[in-house]
């Protein structure tokens, strides 16, 4: 019932963000067509805007939108005038969501286990190493990282190609690039859990009745600390799966994270209002996705 | 083990697919915003247009001048008013279907009709009652100077003689297009495979941010020379990525300015396979003159005088631009450009005490407007907006403040004459001194600065209707005189230099010239086993050194 409101929920929720979107955009200053060189008389001008219907009230614009929205069509690109915003989304979603998802595997297939063996080894040197390069992930942002690995790895040792998006390789050092932040995040929230659930009484129980070091902590330890990984893989996952500008920009990769941030650079309202939406769609069934894995998850989270 | 399985998946799912190499692979510039002929406006995007479309007459990749294209051959009346086009027996779609005068009648009426919103529909309001056709005072097309005599020959009438009127004639807008496909599929008509192609290629297949693959029209009229058979064009956007597919031997050509890195500009000048050459375009301020005191010309001849051009040019911008001493580029055809004022701060600051800001005392703190994007050409912006604010300070004694903003906001701020002095640029459509100067006209869009003189704008018209090219060129000079030594609405700083890279030993057919024209036809690599031996190690001891260069 709870799960069934909450999607329930999702259409005014929807609608709240799609008029904001398409009222913020069209307010910011300046429009799709403002270019270095205008045509040759106001007449086209006029043409071009009257064209994509820019020259009609915003809440006449907004129930055009809305009516073709109901048929599942997000309208033409203002940017890109040979394509509507839904082949866009055909063309890129796929991409992004595939990187996206290898570099949640990445992201998981390295933190986990990094965070799981600092918090056990705590007080050990491989807490300190570990916990030292967990950090170092944080901190250094992708548009370092990836540079440093196309120089190295792309240009000076031939191992993986520097950019496009072709064959499996292709996909090596963006996945890297754009998941070592995340694993270092996962890391620590994985070492946090551990150690917030480690004194707890039923492990000192679980300890006290002679279960090994390793059966206690994979066994009972282990399904509470993953708690707060799992809340944040919810944005995470929507935020990897809708694309990064700076790892699709660096790679050259097709996918969802250019299209948004070059989208409102150029003010293509469409693409942009299309673009929000599906990010919030994501975001909001995700979301939901997290709150069902609590259930499984955690004997004491109940939902009515 | 478990994540490679999973890549390999995934990577299947997201449609990844092994294609042959293309004979030809070049980093292009910016994802096009639209493959129509009609719709158009930028160079990457045109380049690839042109490939796929052809007009009556294209540019020769060797000189930039107009040659006979889908048309073997034309004539002019006598008062060179009416153009009559035959069109070659054997031009034909990529279907094979024939291309008649019918398809050029069409093409031309689309491009001026105003459901289509081309950009550039006034290219043919030269024509005769287009432009009243466009506005809505004509109803019917049969009205408008376009004549299908017969299936293979085609007439045009235009309101007054018209130098240029070839050089357009080679323009995307007038390129014959396919009216059944767009007339089923509208907007995205261009999407829609297989295409039926006018020009040397066609269309495979057009992912967004991907790649555009085009394949040689076996059915084109000169089929015989084009020498590439498969082309990719990458929609590369940063210049670092351009670099890098370059060196690893993935590009075979980088060919937008926009593509080199600044921050390695003058590394990249020494290598032999960078290549730079002179085109049409002039890097230039506006003043707003409707503002005090920028409306007195003689504050804005001070500015003039305290700029150093020669400093920008050595200091900044590094890719063998040249000093611009005149709007029009050095070399535009059938003209010559008066000489506008140099380097004189003395004279500057005798003007300015003149104007009524003796030593800059008093001079209001006004702005100068630019955008700076991550792209390579555009970075430089905000170093010449630094140097230039230095150089009033110290030569004039005036305080202009910096106003970096967003590339849309900067374009509409610029139309509304929302500024006080603005960078600018303009990039000529064709080679004729009209592509520059008539932008200054009163009542030009691109004007941008408020300035009105209608001694300029009759000169405009009349060297427009003049059939005798000397005369004409006189009557350009004299505008231009007024526009940039005498009342001075902008202040020209340097022409711009095209570049590309390629290795001249493994890549044939590219020429430079004015106009930045390389068809694709005329490119082709050479087989392999013509290769230098070492280039590779040559490249990574390049990258190294511009690396640590970088970081120091």
């Amino acid at each position: 019932m709870y799960f069934l409101r909450r999607l329930f929920l999702l259409v005014p929720l929807l609608l709240v963000i799609s008029f904001l979107s398409f009222v913020l955009v069209r307010v910011a200053p300046g429009g799709p067509f403002d270019r270095e060189r205008k045509p040759a008389s106001s007449e086209i001008e006029r043409q071009i805007k009257a064209k994509y219907h820019l020259d009609e009230p915003v809440w006449k614009q907004y129930a055009r939108f809305l009516a073709d929205l109901a048929r599942g069509d997000f309208g033409i690109s203002l940017q890109y005038r040979n394509h509507t915003v839904n082949d866009i989304i055909a063309q890129a979603l796929p991409v992004s969501a595939s990187l996206g998802l290898l570099a949640f595997g990445f992201a998981m297939g390295v933190g986990l286990p990094l965070g799981y063996l600092t918090a056990a080894r705590r007080g050990h040197y491989q807490d300190y190493l570990g916990s030292f390069v967990a950090v170092l992930m944080v901190c250094v942002p992708g548009f370092v990282v990836a540079p440093l690995l196309i120089m190295y790895l792309g240009i000076k040792w031939r191992l993986f190609p520097v950019a496009l998006w072709v064959s499996p390789m292709h996909a090596v050092l963006p996945v890297i690039a754009l998941g070592l932040y995340f694993a270092g995040r996962v890391a620590r929230l994985m070492r946090e859990g551990m150690l917030n659930v480690m004194p707890s009484e039923f492990i000192m129980a679980a300890r006290a009745k002679g279960l090994s070091e390793n059966a206690l902590l994979l066994k009972h330890a282990l399904p509470l600390a993953i708690l707060p990984v799992v809340s944040y893989s919810g944005p995470l996952l929507a935020d990897l799966l809708t694309g990064s500008f700076v790892i699709e920009t660096i790679f050259q990769i097709p996918g969802v994270g250019a299209f948004f941030v070059n989208g409102s650079l150029n003010r293509d309202y469409t693409l942009v209002v299309g673009l929000v939406i599906l990010y919030a769609v994501l975001l909001i069934v995700l979301n939901l996705l997290v709150d069902l894995i609590y259930v499984l998850l955690d004997p004491r989270v109940k939902y009515d | 083990m478990l994540f490679w399985c999973a890549l390999w998946v995934v990577m299947l799912l997201a449609g990844c697919r092994r294609e042959p190499r293309a004979d030809l692979v070049i980093a292009n510039g910016n994802e096009p915003e639209s493959l129509d002929p009609a719709i158009v406006t930028a160079v990457p995007d045109m380049r690839i247009t042109k490939a796929l479309f052809e007009g009556l007459a294209r540019l020769d990749g060797k000189s930039g001048r107009p040659t006979p294209g889908l048309a073997e051959r034309w004539e002019l009346s006598p008062d060179g008013r009416v153009y009559t086009f035959f069109l070659r027996t054997n031009a034909a779609w990529s279907t094979g279907a024939p291309i008649t005068s019918a398809d050029v009648l069409y093409s031309w009426l689309r491009a001026l009709s105003p459901q289509t919103a081309s950009d550039y529909a006034g290219q043919l309001f030269y024509i005769h009652n287009a432009e009243a056709f466009y506005n809505g005072k004509l109803k019917t097309p049969s009205e408008v100077g376009l004549r299908a005599l017969d299936p293979r020959t085609f007439q045009v009438e235009l309101d007054y003689p018209l130098a240029f009127f070839l050089d357009l004639c080679c323009y995307p807008t007038l390129a014959v297009v396919p009216r059944r496909i767009i007339e089923q599929f509208g907007d995205r008509w261009v999407t829609h495979l297989p295409l039926p192609c006018s020009g040397p290629y066609e269309l495979v297949d057009w992912r967004l941010n991907d790649k555009i693959r085009l394949h040689k029209n076996p059915y084109y009229w000169d089929a015989a020379n084009t020498r590439s058979s498969l082309v990719d064009l990458l929609p590369t956007a940063s210049p670092n990525t351009a670099l890098n597919l370059y060196e690893t031997g993935i590009a075979d050509v980088v060919w937008d300015k926009d593509l080199v890195p600044v921050e390695l500009m003058d590394a990249l000048m020494k290598r032999p396979d960078y290549h730079n050459f002179d085109f049409l375009g002039t890097f230039f301020y506006r003043f707003n003159v409707t503002r005090k005191p920028l409306d007195d010309p003689r504050v804005r001849q001070a500015f003039a005088l305290a700029t150093d051009k020669q400093r920008i040019v050595k200091k900044l911008t590094f890719g063998g631009e040249k000093v611009a001493a005149h709007f029009v580029p050095d070399g535009v055809a059938n003209y010559q450009s008066p000489e506008g004022p140099g380097f004189d701060p003395n004279l500057a600051r005798q003007l300015l005490a003149q104007a009524g800001f003796p030593g800059g005392q008093g001079f209001p703190h006004l702005q100068y407007m630019f955008f700076s994007a991550a792209g390579g050409g555009a970075k430089i912006q905000g170093k010449i907006a630094v140097e230039l604010q230095q150089m009033w300070r110290k030569e004039l004694g005036v305080e202009i403040q910096l106003r970096q903003i967003e590339r849309k906001v900067f374009y509409s701020s610029q139309s509304r004459l929302d500024y006080d002095l603005s960078a600018s640029s303009w990039v000529g459509d064709y080679n004729d001194a009209n592509t520059f100067l008539d932008m200054f006209a009163a009542n030009s869009g691109n004007n941008r600065t408020g300035w009105a003189n209608a001694h300029y704008d009759a000169l405009i018209l009349e060297a427009n209707q003049q059939t005798d090219l000397r005369r004409r060129a006189e009557l350009f000079r004299q505008a231009e005189t007024i526009l940039v030594a005498q009342q001075m609405p902008i202040v020209p700083i340097y022409f711009y230099a095209g570049f590309m890279y390629f290795n001249d030993l493994k890549i044939k057919g590219i020429y430079p010239n004015l106009l930045d024209e390389h068809p694709i036809q005329d490119i082709w690599k050479v087989k392999p086993g013509a290769e230098t031996p070492g280039a590779s190690t040559g490249a990574i001891a390049f990258i190294s050194a511009v690396v640590l260069k970088r970081f120091q």
